[in-house]
């Protein structure tokens, strides 16, 4: 792959309810930040993708609805609904097409402008599931079963996970919801759908957050400090739920095997500095260590019993807090990507872990993560 | 933007959308939702390829991209593959009374699992593994509800 690099990047802070910003002015924030952070105006941006869902924005075609707000006016826009790290995949490819040296992506998600319940349910078929009532936590519990009892994970291997990541968020400015937690107020926290426990749980929240990604050419202009794409993949499982074997991460595992071998990486466990992930429930985040190759299957709640994913450990995961301490979604997925290029660079603040050479975003799409996508970030071309 | 916000309310407006649906159930839906409705079966079908029994149906083998030729006429009653008892829900989602369960169900003579609600258990008294049986609804309409729940197999565990 021709050298591509992530030269700026903008989060706002996530919230639970922004009610000073709707959302073109968060992506408005967003994609200031980043043009500032790259050193770049907006006319030196030469495409635009916009990333969102119509029915969290209640509106169509919610993606053109932000065009001002992210100064892509007389410029090429293309959308995608989905997660960040997806529309951040195809930002990269359009510059890889070669017609385009810098790219734009930007995503908003305001959780607090509607139910999410009611939301999430409409992602399952309407002839078949979705007057059932299923939605987001009551799928994910179902999924949590499947995985937690195949392998023996325990309810407290899940709850250390919430603590680690509520505790991470105090070092995160941007994060909404940290928490000094114990595992024991985590078991203590009452079950939405069981296993899953309230404090097992991502809240709802409102945030925008941009990337600009740049050619090798453009990247040498510019003052920033680039963080170059080692390797992107994403591959995806069944739709119907009853399809798929629920404890599996094939399609990560796939998406993964395909990142790693972009970036010429034969052993994750030993070359990866930093792992951010989609923890939007406590158990995504030992069964997705597991698909992304950091221990062997069913041994992700051991890895975190061992506090090797700590902020001090061998393998930090979500020093950033993780989704589970602010979870915009869409825009949850390229906070990962950011949040790694923060690393990289080693402009983490309070958070920075010493010496990220080569890190490593997740994000996921579709009911029980259907859908993966992998990138692998380093400080060299 | 200024200091005039201070003891403001911010401007907040309700709204709603509502918009019509038709979803078709095509004629492999159509069938699967009839035979639901007229004879209380389950229906899949099967790949004529690989053979193997899709419930719920469709009309191509997803895993070898051949089509599904058959129809199979599945049990009524299936084994629990993994569930979830459902404690909070929006009151516009829960069609049953808190709380309820939801299962992935594998009906005997299917391949793949299928979801729908339980109810009818006792508080801890569902196992992966256990025996299912659906209850049907008096009257039905051809929709997958026609099916009220699935509940424990009496006398079986």
């Amino acid at each position: 792959m021709e050298p591509v690099a992530i030269v700026g990047v903008g989060m706002t802070e996530m919230r639970r309810e922004r009610k000073a910003d709707g959302y073109a002015d968060l992506v408005y924030e967003a994609t200031r930040k980043a043009l500032d952070d790259a050193g770049m105006e907006i006319a030196e941006v030469d495409n635009v993708i916009t990333v969102s869902n119509d029915f969290f924005d209640g509106r169509t075609i919610s993606s053109m609805a932000v065009q001002d707000a992210c100064g892509s006016f007389d410029k090429n826009v293309s959308t995608v609904e989905g997660d960040g790290t997806f529309g951040a995949a195809y930002g990269l490819m359009r510059i890889l097409s070669g017609s385009f040296g810098t790219t734009l992506v930007c995503v908003h998600h305001k959780g607090s402008e509607s139910q999410m319940p009611l939301i999430t349910n409409a992602m399952f078929d309407p002839l078949y599931e979705r007057f059932l009532g299923i939605e987001a936590v009551s799928s994910s519990a179902l999924q949590a079963r499947a995985y937690m009892e195949k392998y023996g994970i325990t309810e407290e291997q899940c709850a250390l996970v919430s603590v680690k990541n509520h505790r991470n968020a105090f070092a995160n400015p941007v994060a909404q919801l940290p928490l000094e937690l114990t595992v024991e107020q985590v078991l203590a926290s009452p079950y939405i759908a069981d296993p899953i426990k309230l404090l097992d749980c991502c809240p709802v929240s409102d945030g925008a957050s941009a990337v600009i990604l740049a050619s090798e050419e453009r990247a040498k202009k510019l003052a920033a400090k680039p963080v170059w794409v080692k390797g992107v993949a994403y591959c995806s499982d069944a739709y119907h739920l009853g399809d798929r074997d629920l404890s599996d991460v094939r399609a990560l595992e796939e998406a993964a095997r395909k990142a790693y071998a972009m970036a010429g990486i034969g052993d994750p466990a030993r070359e990866v500095d930093l792992v951010e992930l989609y923890d939007a429930f406590t158990y995504m985040e030992l069964m997705w260590l597991e698909g992304l190759g950091f221990c062997a299957r069913g041994e992700g709640g051991k890895l975190t019993a061992s506090g090797d994913t700590a902020p001090g450990g061998r393998l930090p995961v979500n020093v950033s807090g993780g989704c589970l301490s602010g979870n915009p979604v869409l825009v949850a997925g390229l906070n990962r990507v950011i949040e790694c290029v923060l690393q990289v660079r080693g402009d983490a603040g309070e958070r920075q872990v010493d010496g990220v050479r080569t890190a490593v975003a997740h994000g996921i799409n579709g009911p029980c993560g259907q859908s993966h996508c992998v990138w692998v970030l380093g400080g060299e071309k | 933007m200024g200091d005039w916000r201070e003891d403001q309310e911010l401007v907040v407006m309700e709204g709603r959308i509502k918009v019509p649906y038709r979803w078709f159930a095509g004629e492999v839906g159509t069938r699967y939702f009839e035979s639901l409705r007229d004879e209380r079966k389950f229906l899949g079908t099967k790949c004529g390829a690989c053979g193997k029994v899709y419930h719920i149906p469709r009309r191509n083998c997803p895993d070898c991209f051949a089509e599904c030729s058959e129809w199979v006429e599945l049990g009524s009653a299936g084994t629990l593959e993994t569930y979830t008892v459902v404690r909070r829900q929006h009151p516009q989602l829960a069609p049953l009374p808190l709380p309820y369960g939801y299962g992935v169900i594998r009906l005997d003579g299917a391949d793949t699992g299928f979801l729908h609600l339980l109810y009818e258990f006792e508080e801890g008294g569902l196992a992966t593994g256990m025996r299912v049986e659906a209850v049907f609804a008096d009257e039905r309409e051809g929709r997958i509800l026609d099916v009220r729940y699935f509940r424990p197999t009496k006398g079986v565990s």
